[in-house]
Order: structure tokens, then sequence, then C-alpha cells
């Protein structure tokens, strides 16, 4: 091939590229859009404060959905924090092991499994051998799907601790768990509560798991033992009805939603810069 | 001359030597430590094995009763007790690859943007919306497919495909079009899972060696070529990882393609008909189910699912580890 | 660790035969260090005086940290490390006695090349971390701000820090972070404190303040100090001993080994035949 057409070829190749970046970035752009917009029209106070109406009724609000979701998240931490900070040290400090390596390619399975999976799971163990549905159920389903993530960003924060740090303190005397958790976790420690909020607003969106175990509830409940509601359930009530009211309400619960979910995802890229590996290198 | 008993003049021996932990105390310490970690890391694979368990118990009764016929018949007939998840298996399978000949070209390009092409102030912001998509709920998604896909699709898309560009008669395009379809299923996971094959492309693109690329272009290739000849082959499998990996979302995905797949038990080979995946499918007769039986046959889909999963996630992160483990990352 | 009888015959490093000395505070007695398989300290048998400073020098890579290491059991915190023989501090075994690894740290203080405050701690804090974890037996509040100012006024900090000890050690240069590493490891009063190459990473200024330092120490406490940097060695020590590929070659009175060196490969060392 003639050189000229080569570079030719390598340029509208690379050009191509541009384009690809571009398609890929359109489409978060155009939902951010059109949620903004459609969202920006409902969302008022009341959003946040009213119970919601019967379904086709104007107005009302979300009132026990985001509280739902926020005693959901929170069981969901009692079990994915300390499982994912303890898994994600072992990993960090034993790192050649088999065992680290087991668990680690385990918990990268575990991330990867649909969420429904995991629902069901929670729904044999925790829903059926009770018989009703309950908040409980709903997070612990959450809260196992917490764990690889929490796993992952806790070891690779540990890792980042330089070992000089850790030997310092080993010379002073300090015993190894002393070490570990006083002196290692405590510099880790932003790191690791950026990548479980990152984590919380992961959970935080998932409906599926919810539809076996939490169900869902038009009324106000804070019941760890019956059904509860769930911003992510209720947008998704709220979308499939034919009453356009009720879609007014699932595109500002949309808009709640997602605006929590940027938030902590630009906290989190600031807060970590060197981890998305691209620029740092 | 010095005395090595002497103290310092005034001062009592070493601080630390009055109270040196006995051996016993900093040993039980870390060993309970140690015990407390372990416990934790142990979980995980506990927990998948009870998973395991727990839709093995789910399922057994519709799997046992129906057998084999279970993923090859397509007749699901709740009165009569029969169960044949085939079009469920079908939708899975043809909104996947979809989702996979939409988004795979779209990420390599986006990561091999990202890894070799874009200045350095562009990448962090691309690679951040990228990776952001990954970050939206599915239940949003599915919203969005609603109101502004599912319209879009209906028109101006499907007749502009059907009549303008007359693939109308094709059986790919067949039949009436509500927007509700297979495609709009597929479309929308390709955007769910773009973010994932193209963070795992741009992590192994990043792991193949300086001197593989500069010894490309010291043999005088240009740009494309290089990462055509030099960078991708190195990748390959881990790019194959990628998209693996990216598969393995996509085949899992409940709420947003339940919204927008129409939800009906058909095999059909248009892309505009209606349909239902293995996930759509429990999560939409879920409430619905009437018997034991029915509520069996649900979950054996979701073993089924399980499994499949399970096996495409692991061989996916078997590839990209492959071709990372070299570079330390 | 188990006594392993050792086959091969050694001769014992040069010593030069000085005024007679008090018992030796530290010794080592056929040491020898593994990683795994490999072995990077054969059979060193030294002794180090009291309140006296002792440089190791050596080319890179001949055992002078490990050898440091071994004197305060933090070479085996290394995955697969392992050590042989003994060293004795004040009489006691450390590796074959009753001494747990965490005793002897507290005894033997070491200051690592690089500063490592602990980044969540201010500097007060930092400065006695090492009595913290005595918990109940420990100093007060008001006895440990006494220690730190103690402390950082030997290393010669505390002017420099006196009203902002709350701070975080971050905020300090890379030569007052250093200082602040020997003030903690200081603040437990050990009988010997270990410096590994301790200005290898800072300016020229810093390295002088703190060759000041460590030249001041020698009245209150052993030192034994690592260095790549000859000059350093004569500047600060008493004593130098020069290790070559895992063995130590010789040990003597600091003037003795750079004037006069016994052994020929000292000798091509400290002229700079080879480095």
């Amino acid at each position: 091939m003639k050189r000229r057409t080569r570079h030719t070829k390598s340029h509208v190749m690379l050009g191509l590229t541009y384009v690809a970046a571009l398609i890929a970035t359109l489409p978060l752009l155009l939902i951010l859009v059109h949620l903004l917009s459609e969202g920006a029209k409902y969302i008022r106070p009341s959003f946040f404060t009213e119970m919601p109406r019967p379904i086709g009724e104007p107005g009302g609000g979300m009132a026990n959905a985001i509280v739902g979701t926020l005693i959901l998240i929170s069981i969901a931490s009692v079990i994915g924090l300390p499982v994912g900070i303890g898994a994600g040290l072992f990993l960090a400090e034993k790192r050649g092991s088999t065992l680290a390596t087991v668990v680690r390619f385990l918990s990268d399975v575990l991330n990867g499994l649909p969420s429904i999976v995991l629902g069901i799971f929670a729904w044999q163990f925790l829903v059926r051998p009770v018989g009703h549905f309950s908040a409980l159920a709903g997070g612990m389903a959450l809260g196992a799907m917490m764990i690889p993530l929490v796993t992952r960003t806790t070891e690779e924060m540990i890792r980042l601790v330089p070992v000089s740090l850790r030997e310092s303190a080993l010379a002073l005397g300090y015993t190894r768990w002393r070490t570990s958790l006083t002196i290692v976790l405590r510099t880790a420690l932003p790191g690791i509560v950026t990548g479980a909020l990152v984590a919380i607003a992961r959970i935080a969106g998932e409906t599926a798991p919810l539809l076996f175990t939490a169900l869902g509830n038009q009324f106000w409940s804070t019941s760890l033992k019956g059904p509860i509601a769930a911003l992510p359930l209720q947008i998704f009530t709220y979308a499939i009805t034919p009453y356009d009211t009720a879609h007014g309400q699932a595109w500002a619960g949309a808009v709640v939603l997602i605006v929590v979910v940027l938030i902590i995802s630009l906290l989190a890229r600031f807060a970590t810069r060197s981890r998305f590996g691209l620029g740092a290198d | 001359m010095t005395d090595a008993t002497a103290q310092l003049p005034g001062v009592t021996p070493p601080r630390a030597a009055r109270a040196a932990a006995p051996l016993s105390a900093s040993l039980f310490g870390d060993r309970i430590y140690q015990a407390v970690i372990t416990a934790f890391a142990v979980f995980i694979p506990l927990l998948l094995i009870l998973i395991a368990i727990a839709i093995g118990i789910a399922a057994w009764p519709a799997l046992s009763r129906s057998g084999l016929s279970f993923v090859t018949s397509s007749e699901w007939n709740v009165a009569e007790g029969k169960f044949g998840v085939a079009p469920a298996i079908y939708g899975t399978l043809v909104s996947s690859a979809i989702a996979l000949i939409l988004a795979t070209p779209l990420a390599l390009g986006v990561s091999i943007f990202l890894s070799e092409i874009a200045p350095k102030w562009l990448r962090q912001p691309v690679a951040f919306l990228v990776d952001l998509l990954a970050a939206v709920p599915s239940v949003v998604y599915g919203l969005w497919g609603i109101f502004v896909l599912i319209p879009l699709l209906r028109d101006p898309v499907g007749p502009f495909v059907r009549d303008t560009l007359g693939l109308g008669k094709t059986p790919l395009f067949s039949g009436p079009n509500y927007g509700y379809s297979m495609l709009a299923a597929g479309i929308i996971l390709a955007i769910m899972i773009l973010p994932f094959i193209s963070a795992v492309t741009r992590e192994v693109l990043l792991a193949v060696p300086r001197s593989q690329r500069d010894a490309a272009l010291a043999l005088g290739a240009t740009r494309w070529e290089m990462i055509r000849d030099a960078v991708l082959p190195y990748a390959r499998s881990g790019i194959i990882g990628g998209i693996i990996l990216g598969l393995g979302r996509a085949l899992g995905e409940t709420m947003a393609v339940m919204m927008l797949i129409g939800n009906r038990a058909e095999i059909s080979a248009s892309l505009f008909a209606p349909g239902y995946t293995m996930a759509s499918l429990i999560a939409n007769q879920f409430s619905e189910a009437t018997s034991d039986l029915h509520l069996s046959a649900l979950m054996a889909v979701g073993a089924v699912l399980f499994v499949v999963t399970l096996i495409v996630n692991a061989i996916a992160r078997w590839l990209v580890w492959r071709v990372t483990r070299g570079s330390g990352r | 660790m188990p006594a392993v009888a050792d086959p091969e015959p050694v001769a014992a490093p040069l010593q030069v035969a000085e005024s007679p000395r008090a018992p030796p505070l530290l010794e080592t007695k056929r040491l020898n260090a593994y990683f795994g398989e490999a072995r990077v300290l054969r059979n060193i048998t030294a002794e180090i005086q009291d309140r006296e400073i002792t440089a190791v020098i050596g080319p890179s890579g001949c055992g002078k940290s490990t050898l440091l290491r071994c004197l305060n059991r933090m070479h085996e915190t290394a995955p697969g490390a392992s050590v042989e023989g003994d060293v004795t501090l004040d009489g006691m075994s450390i590796y074959k006695g009753d001494l747990s690894a965490i005793a002897v740290r507290r005894h033997v203080g070491m200051v690592f090349q690089r500063p490592t405050p602990f980044p969540t701690m201010s500097i007060r804090d930092n400065v006695v971390a090492g009595l913290r974890i005595l918990g109940r037996d420990g100093p007060s509040r008001a006895e440990a701000d006494a220690i730190a100012e103690e402390s950082l006024k030997r290393c010669g900090l505390w002017t420099e820090v006196e009203d902002r000890l709350r701070e975080s050690a971050l905020a300090l240069s890379g030569g007052q972070q250093q200082r602040l590493c020997i003030a903690r490891a200081l603040a437990t009063q050990p009988r010997v404190l270990l410096l590994d190459e301790p200005t290898a990473s800072l300016d020229p200024l810093s390295t002088q303040t703190i060759e000041e330092l460590v030249h001041e120490l020698r009245k209150e406490i052993t030192v034994i100090i690592v260095t790549h940097n000859m000059q350093q060695a004569a500047r600060v020590s008493d004593r130098t001993a020069f290790m070559l590929a895992g063995e130590l070659i010789e040990i003597a009175s600091t003037n003795s080994i750079f004037t006069n060196p016994k052994d020929s490969r000292t000798e091509a060392y400290v002229t700079g035949r080879f480095g």
C-alpha cells in the first residue's frame, strides 16, 4: 500500500475513534438532559414530604419511598461494609495466597451475578420461610450485592498505603493487628469511605432484587418486618401505568435518584483521581 | 569509658521495657484479627454456595417435573403445568446479541481513543462520562426507554427502516412495530453494557507494554497500524474477556429490558417483534404466579440464568486476568 | 529459631585490637539471613559497643539493610524470610530467648530511608505513637506531652514545630519529617537506634542537620547507621563495618577503615575502585 494511502487510512481510523467517543458519551447526556427537563417540573418540596396519592390523582410525593430506600441501604450497609472491608483487608494482606486468589475471583463472579438472582436468594431464605415480604430481606439482598464492590475498593486502597508505613509501625513495636487497623486502615480510610459511598449509590438504584423481597408499599412503613417502599420500585410502578401524573412522579423520582448518584460519583472521582487509571499514567 | 549498663543520668530504664507486652497477649490479638478477616473473606465463597443452594431448592420441583423439556419446549401453560422456556432463552440470546453487536465496536473505539489517541485533558472527562453510564440505575434506563426510545422506534425509525430503506420485506424487520420490541431492548442493553466493555478494554490496552508500541513505530508503522498490529493482538484475549463480561451483564439485566421488550412469549425472527428474556420473564410473572409449581418454574428460569451467567463471568474474568497479570496492574 | 550447625569454616572478620573494651552492647553470632532459599547474610559475627556510632558501608545489595533489619527482628516480617544464628542485646538473646519480636523492637528503634510520618496523626501524636500502644501502662496525657517535647528537643525540631503540634505531620518538609521519625523512635527510649540510609532522600542541608543530630546522640544512645555514602560514614561514625556480598569483611575504628584498611577488598571499596 502506498505510503500516502496508509497515512490517510490511519487518520481516518483515528478519526473514527473520535466519532466513537462522541457517540459513546451521547446517551448519557441525552438521558440526563431529558430526565432533568421532564422531572424538574415535578420536583417540589412536597415530593419529599408527602405520601403518594392514589394512582391517577395529581400531586403527592414519594416520602415513604425515600425513607424506605434509606432504611434499605442502612440494612445493606450493616452486612456489606464489615464483610467488604474485612475481606478487602484480607485480600490486601494475604495477596499471594491461594485462598486470596480464590476469594478475589469469586468476589468478581459475585459482582457479575444478575441482581435478580440475589433477589431470588433472599426470597428463598428470608421471605418464604416467614411467609411475608420484608425490608430486612430486601436489605440483605442489597447487602450481598454491596460486598464485592466494597471488597474491591478496600483492597485497592489498602494496597496504596506504602509498605514503609506499615514497617515503621512494626518497628515501633506495634502488633500486626494494631498496625493494620490503626495505621494502615486509618490511612486508607478516605478512599474506603468513598468506595463505600459509590457502592451505596449503586445499590440504592437497584429494583429487581426488591421485587422479591421488599415488594414496595403504598403506605408509610418503617418496619423491618414488612414490605417497604423504595424509590426505584416506586419509579417502576408509576412508569408502567398509563397515567401522565404518575409518569411525572416517576420522572421526579428518577431525577432525585440520578442526582444523588451523580453527586456521589463526582465526589468519588474527585477524591481518588488516579484510580481511573488514565491521566495518572 | 562507656559502661554498657549505664542509663541516661536521671532517667529511668527504657520506658517501653517497663511494660513490654506479654508474649501471649499480642499473639492473641493477632490471631483474633487474622481469624476475623479470614472469616469475612470466606463469607464470599460461602455466600455463592448459599445462593446456589437457594436457587436449587426453589427450582427443583419444576425442573424435576419437566426435565430437559424445560429448556427445549416453547409451551408455557401454567394451568397444565407445562413450562418450556425456549422463547425466553431465545429472547435473551437475541437481545444480548444485538447489544453486543452495537456496543462492541463503540466500546472498542472509545477505549482505543482513551488509551492511545485522546489528548491528556480530554481523557479524564470522557472516561468519566462513559463510566458514569454504569452508574445509572436500570429502572431509569427503562423510564427513558419507554418515553424516548420506544416512541422514536415507532416513528420515525421504524418507518424509515421498513419503507425508506425497503427492509420491511426482510424477515428481520417484518411484522407490526409497536415500539416495544427486541430491538428496543437490544439498544438499551447496548448502552448499559458499553461502560463495562469499555472499562475492561481500557485496562487491557493500558497493560500492553510500551515496548510493543515503540517497536512497531520504529519499524515505520502508522499510528493506526501500530494499534491494529501491535497493541490489539497483544490485548486480544483481554478484549474478548471484556466483551464476554458485557455479555454476562446483558444476560442478567432485568428492569430496563422488562420495561421495553413487550413481554410476550413468542419466537420471531423480526427485530420489531416483542418477546421476553429469562430475567424479564421472572420479574414479570412473579407477582402473578398462581401456584407453587408456577413459582418453582420461575425459579428454575432463575437457575438457568444463574448457571449461565456464572460460567460466562468466570470465563470473562479468566481471559482478562491472563492479559493483565503480567503487567502487575 | 532452630540452631543449625554451619558446615563451612568461616574466617572471623578482621578486628583491629585496640584498648580493652567493655562488654559489647549488641553482638551477632554467626547470623545468617535468608529470603526463601537465597542466603543474603553469611555468618555475620560482630560486636557493637554501647554509646558508639557504628556505620555499615558496602556496595548495593551487600546486605547492609538486611543486617540492620535482623537486629530488631524486622527481617522476618517479609514473606518467606528467615534467620539463623543469634543476636544478643545486653547479654539477652533476641532470637532464642523469651523476648517477643515486639519487645525487641521496643528496645531497638529504627528509622527508614524515606520519612514515614503517620499521615493521620498530628506532629505531637506521631512522636508519642510508640508509647500509645502501652495502653494502661503508658504515660498520661501530660506525661506524653512532656515526652514529646523532650524528644523533639533532642532532635532539634522543637523550636520549629512548638506552635503547630496539633497540625498534620505531612505539613513538614522532608528533612523535618525525618527528624520527626527519629524523635518518634527516640521517644520510647530504646537502647539502640538503627538508621537505614536516613538521609538518602534528603537535600544536603537536611542531611547535614541530621548528621549533626546523630553525632549528638552518641552521648546518649547506641547508633548503627547504614549508609552508601562513605563521606557520611567518615563524618559521623566511631566505628565502621564493611560488608560485601552478605559477608562482614572488616569492622574497625572509622579512622582505621578509611586510612589503613586491613583487607584488600575494603581498601578497594573505600578508595572508590568499585562501588
